[in-house]
């Protein structure tokens, strides 16, 4: 129990997608004008991350992995598909996405009214992507632990492009030279949130 | 499109590679292609790979999809880009992993998020799907050398202030600039310090080229 908490933690604030691997940065940049449409893409983003993770797991766990087919028959012990790994995760990513904004539209049009317009964009969110990536890189033990981490990577994520879309709400009445209005700011505030965030760095878990 | 009696390198053409370096930037002006622009520009050997890869990936996904742009039903067309993009990137990936392994270790994740960097979803959306083969590789060069500048400015300035090196060669400490009281700027070595180079280029390039500011 301890260890998910761990999980979460970390990566919620100390491997913060946004600012310590600057994943999903160019939704970040394009939809955090205004806080409302943030929220929307922030909980779309946990929410296929909670879903594609955990699948890209079992694929990555149960077939493509170095003698994970052995669970088929013994002969398969030595074949290692980890090549296919980059396609077999946008297309998993990309069918779920689909599949998700789909299965939303029937059952809440209320929740497909307010993430509809961003969950096709989600498909190719670096973020989403960089999830799978990093599970694979990081080898986490089992299914709840990989699922953690998506809902905490999401989160995450959440509150960067909540807390930019605020900070650019205000920013709007403030008197930027010229040419560092608009994106230049956002750059640099973004810079100033990560050296914010890296405090959590020192948090031993 | 008249480009039947069209020289190969008209003025139009040549524009279509030397616009994306500075007035079109795709990282500065079109805002595409951030993530990795950023993660991976610690040091310039890095930088330089990855602007080589994403170089070979989008202008061959440009001519690729750009000839199979008459046959593409538009309903799939997100679908057939990502399985082109994603199998490139699977060749890059093997030819780094092949050919320089420490490399491709320290690109980490970084490489197979070359398909979904948004440069090249965006230019073979914007561009490949409407023009011809040679348009769209001249045009996926010019979008990858444009990328590939501000890759190796913002590490060329993380890697010199914040290590005093350049491709791993202490220039700092062959200048003798450590026994005069330099000390390196070991600030420039962590991730928020990209964005804010980043920014400063934005900074510079806008003040110069005035038509770019945002109101």
């Amino acid at each position: 129990m301890q260890d998910l908490v761990n999980i979460f933690i970390k990566s919620i604030f100390i491997d913060n997608m946004v600012f310590a691997y600057f994943l999903g940065m160019c939704s970040y940049l394009a939809v955090s004008k205004t806080v409302k449409t943030s929220i929307g893409l922030g909980f779309a983003v946990i929410f296929v991350l909670g879903i594609t993770i955990p699948i890209n797991y079992l694929l990555e766990n149960f077939i493509l992995k170095q003698g994970a087919m052995s669970w088929l028959s013994e002969d398969f012990a030595s074949v290692d598909l980890s090549f296919l790994s980059f396609i077999m995760f946008i297309a998993v990513i990309a069918s779920m996405v689909q599949l998700v904004e789909m299965i939303v539209e029937k059952f809440s049009p209320a929740l497909y009214g307010s993430l509809g317009i961003f969950l096709p964009l989600i498909a190719v969110n670096c973020a989403i992507l960089g999830g799978s990536l990093f599970m694979q890189e990081r080898a986490y033990t089992s299914i709840v632990e990989a699922t953690v981490f998506g809902l905490g990577s999401g989160i995450g994520w959440f509150l960067a492009i909540v807390g930019i879309a605020a900070i650019r709400e205000k920013i709007r009445y403030s008197n930027v030279p010229g040419p560092l209005r608009g994106l230049g700011i956002t750059f640099i505030i973004t810079g100033l949130m990560g050296i914010a965030f890296m405090s959590f760095m020192g948090i031993k878990l | 499109m008249s480009s039947k009696n069209e020289a190969l390198f008209s003025k139009k053409n040549r524009k279509l590679i030397t616009d994306p370096l500075n007035d079109n930037n795709p990282v500065t002006t079109q805002v595409l292609g951030i993530c990795s622009a950023l993660a991976i520009t610690v040091q310039l050997k890095p930088a330089i790979v990855m602007a080589l890869s994403v170089l070979a990936v989008l202008s061959v996904a440009n001519v690729l999809v750009s000839l199979l742009r008459n046959l593409i039903p538009s309903r799939i067309r997100i679908i057939v880009q990502l399985v082109v993009i994603a199998a490139l990137v699977i060749l890059v990936d093997q030819v780094l992993k092949a050919f320089v392994y420490d490399v491709s270790k320290e690109l980490s994740v970084f490489v197979g998020l070359i398909i979904t960097n948004c440069i090249i979803m965006g230019r073979l959306e914007a561009f490949a799907l409407g023009n011809t083969p040679w348009k769209a590789f001249l045009d996926g060069l010019g979008n990858a050398f444009g990328y590939g500048w501000i890759l190796i400015a913002v590490a060329f300035f993380r890697e010199l202030l914040g290590a005093g090196t350049l491709f791993g060669y202490p220039v700092i400490e062959k200048m003798g600039l450590y026994d005069l009281g330099y000390e390196n700027n070991g600030m420039m070595i962590l991730p928020p310090m990209a964005l804010v180079t980043v920014g400063i280029i934005i900074w510079v390039q806008r003040a110069k080229n005035r038509d770019l500011i945002e109101s």
